[in-house]
């Protein structure tokens, strides 16, 4: 037996070719949604993976540093490298802002990190050109997605840097892009305030008889030093040695300095199952409302192309073919369609991925659930039209 | 060895019930031999697309008897139990407009009810072939439905009727969209046909260039059938 389905896709190729591209932008859109989810979690996964910390420790009761703030004294640090357990422990700072290049900002998150070299945590862990910060001040190593090359001079708050190395892939958790600079820098452009708001808090300080007592004359010089030093980082990252349990340093240090700490799978479920979760649950609702167009999209075409062909059906029918044939000629063009639209939609979301401005992960699987989620609906969306061409009465192929 | 033809007797239909009842055929009695091809005229509303379905078991009568061959086919109900069966092996139709399936090409037009029944691609697309080119349309053979003129695809149509060697075949105005020359053609095929493969074929038809051609015709009018002797000039 012939396949009625082939052959009429032949006859009329070019509607279905067209037909299907529309189609298949449409599903090249819903990967495409799929992909800027997958590229947020991978951006989250990217971030613990690049600070090469097994162990953050935060304020206590905050989710920082990255879902909420978190505000540690910047010598904690010193206490927990010497614990039992940790290889090594390390200030960080994140501060995501606009960094200016040239005529143009850069939304960065700018990482301040602890002096001592690469594979201390925070650090970057490679560098495709360039080399790795050796000086106390100034000098920054940058992603290249932020655009800058080497030698190119960063403005972060009054402070001038320059470019030393260049990194990839060092993302925030919301796909900006990271730039590294020594943790006193970082620190300093996360409370410095210009000259004006500094004399205006030197001045109401000043003007505060607490702090201005005649009794007490060194009190109101040690209250302005207090205030023109920040001795604060976001987290301490910590290293744990080969052989113990993360988790059991973490219960030490929580223990004993009273902060909060959290280990990578706990970090993990904050970077994906909160930070992130508003955003999958948007683009959850899309997927959603593109898969019910796409279905709607198919219904209509394949039920307009079957009530084209009623009179074919009828005289079909008259002649003796069953309604089984009947329905998967309509059911495989309907699956046809869609397989031309996700050839389409998978070729369009490959090539236009790299051109969106956030990271867009194709990932094989999603397409292999993709495909099965058009075939679905494309089966679906025929019941419909097979539905119409049943009722075909084979008696509207003979006159009268 | 061909069947013998059709007989139908005392054939009803009615449509609705109670007040609104229609009777659309009372009483219809009709033979048609194999080999023979006869004329069923009447005017609109006089019962002729009813009595096609009829036999095209395609609507149910209400009562009588119609007998394809040996085979009684409806006896006060149907005695056939797969009717699509029936119309795709024992019932040949051509109609008015040719209705040729517009993606297939003009070989597996015809070869597709052969395929319908089970035959091979191979041996059907034979059988197409050897009628296609009986009825002078072979040279054809892989064209499109549409880049044919009207008489080819009419001729296409007929071929498409004879694939299974039906014992009946149903015409519904064949000739209506063709010129005098054409419609003669075609009726000639018909005659042609009938006796090469002995089938009894009725034509319905209201085009009077066709009717003397006819050596009998069945004439009905408000659902009843009379038997007229026609003249049969055109080819004897």
């Amino acid at each position: 037996m012939i396949s009625l389905a082939g052959r009429d896709i032949l006859h009329t190729w070019g509607k279905f070719i067209f037909t299907g591209f529309g189609l298949g932008l449409l599903i090249g859109v819903t990967l495409i949604m799929a992909g800027v989810y997958r590229g947020m979690v991978d951006d989250a996964k990217v971030l613990m993976d690049n600070s090469g910390a097994d162990l953050w420790v935060v304020q206590k009761d905050t989710l920082g540093p990255y879902a909420e703030s978190s505000s540690i004294y910047d010598d904690l640090w010193r206490g927990i490298s010497i614990m039992t357990g940790v290889a090594r422990a390390a200030n960080v700072t994140y501060l995501t802002m606009q960094v200016r290049h040239g005529d143009r900002d850069v939304r960065a998150m700018v990482s301040g990190i602890a002096a001592g070299g690469p594979g201390l945590p925070g650090w970057p862990p490679y560098l495709v050109s360039g080399r790795q910060i050796t000086r106390g001040h100034y000098e920054a190593v940058a992603d290249i997605a932020t655009g800058f090359r080497l030698g190119d001079s960063i403005q972060i708050r009054r402070n001038q840097f320059t470019v030393v190395g260049l990194t990839r892939r060092m993302v925030s958790s919301g796909g900006d892009p990271m730039i590294f600079i020594p943790l006193k820098d970082a620190q300093e452009a996360q409370f410095l305030k210009d000259s004006y708001a500094i004399r205006q808090q030197r001045r109401r300080t000043a003007e505060n008889p607490a702090f201005n007592r005649p009794g007490v004359p060194g009190l109101l010089d040690a209250v302005i030093a207090s205030q023109s030093v920040n001795p604060f980082v976001n987290a301490v990252l910590v290293q744990v040695e080969n052989g113990h349990r993360p988790e059991d340093i973490a219960q030490q240090i929580r223990k004993w300095k009273r902060l909060t700490v959290y280990t990578r799978p706990q970090m993990e479920r904050i970077l994906i199952g909160k930070l992130i979760a508003t955003s999958s649950k948007q683009i959850g609702m899309f997927l959603v409302i593109l898969a019910v167009v796409s279905a709607a999209i198919v219904a209509f075409i394949i039920y307009t192309l079957t009530l084209g062909k009623i009179r074919e059906i009828a005289v079909l029918k008259l002649i003796g073919t069953t309604n089984r044939t009947i329905a998967f000629m309509i059911l495989q063009q309907a699956v046809a369609l869609g397989g031309i639209g996700f050839v389409v939609g998978k070729i369009a979301a490959t090539f236009s991925a790299p051109f969106f401005p956030k990271y867009v992960l194709l990932e094989p699987l999603d397409s292999v659930s993709g495909f099965i989620a058009v075939v679905l609906i494309c089966i679906i969306s025929s019941i419909i039209a097979i539905r119409a061409a049943l009722k075909v009465d084979p008696a509207e192929a003979i006159g009268g | 060895m061909a069947e013998k033809g059709i007989r139908i007797r005392g054939l009803k239909k009615r449509y609705g019930s109670g007040d609104t009842a229609v009777d659309a055929l009372k009483k219809v009695d009709m033979t048609v031999t194999p080999g023979e091809v006869v004329g069923l005229i009447g005017p609109s509303g006089s019962g002729k697309s009813t009595l096609l379905k009829c036999l095209g078991a395609v609507i149910e009568p209400t009562g009588g008897q119609m007998v394809l061959g040996d085979h009684i086919i409806y006896d006060d109900g149907w005695k056939v139990k797969d009717l699509r069966a029936l119309r795709r092996d024992r019932i040949g139709f051509v109609f008015q407009a040719p209705y040729l399936i517009p993606f297939l090409d003009v070989t597996d037009n015809v070869a597709l009810p052969a395929m319908l029944a089970g035959s091979p691609n191979s041996d059907a697309r034979k059988r197409a072939m050897d009628l296609l080119q009986a009825l002078d349309v072979g040279h054809r053979a892989k064209a499109m439905p549409t880049q044919l003129s009207g008489g080819e695809q009419q001729r296409v149509s007929i071929a498409r009727g004879l694939v299974n060697r039906p014992p009946v075949i149903l015409a519904d105005e064949p000739t209506a969209p063709l010129d005098s020359e054409r419609a003669m053609a075609v009726i000639r095929i018909l005659n042609n046909m009938a006796q090469k493969f002995e089938t009894a074929i009725i034509v319905v038809t209201h085009d009077e260039k066709i009717i003397p051609t006819f050596k009998r015709i069945y004439h009905i009018r408000d659902g009843v059938t009379y038997e007229e002797k026609g003249k049969g000039r055109a080819f004897e």
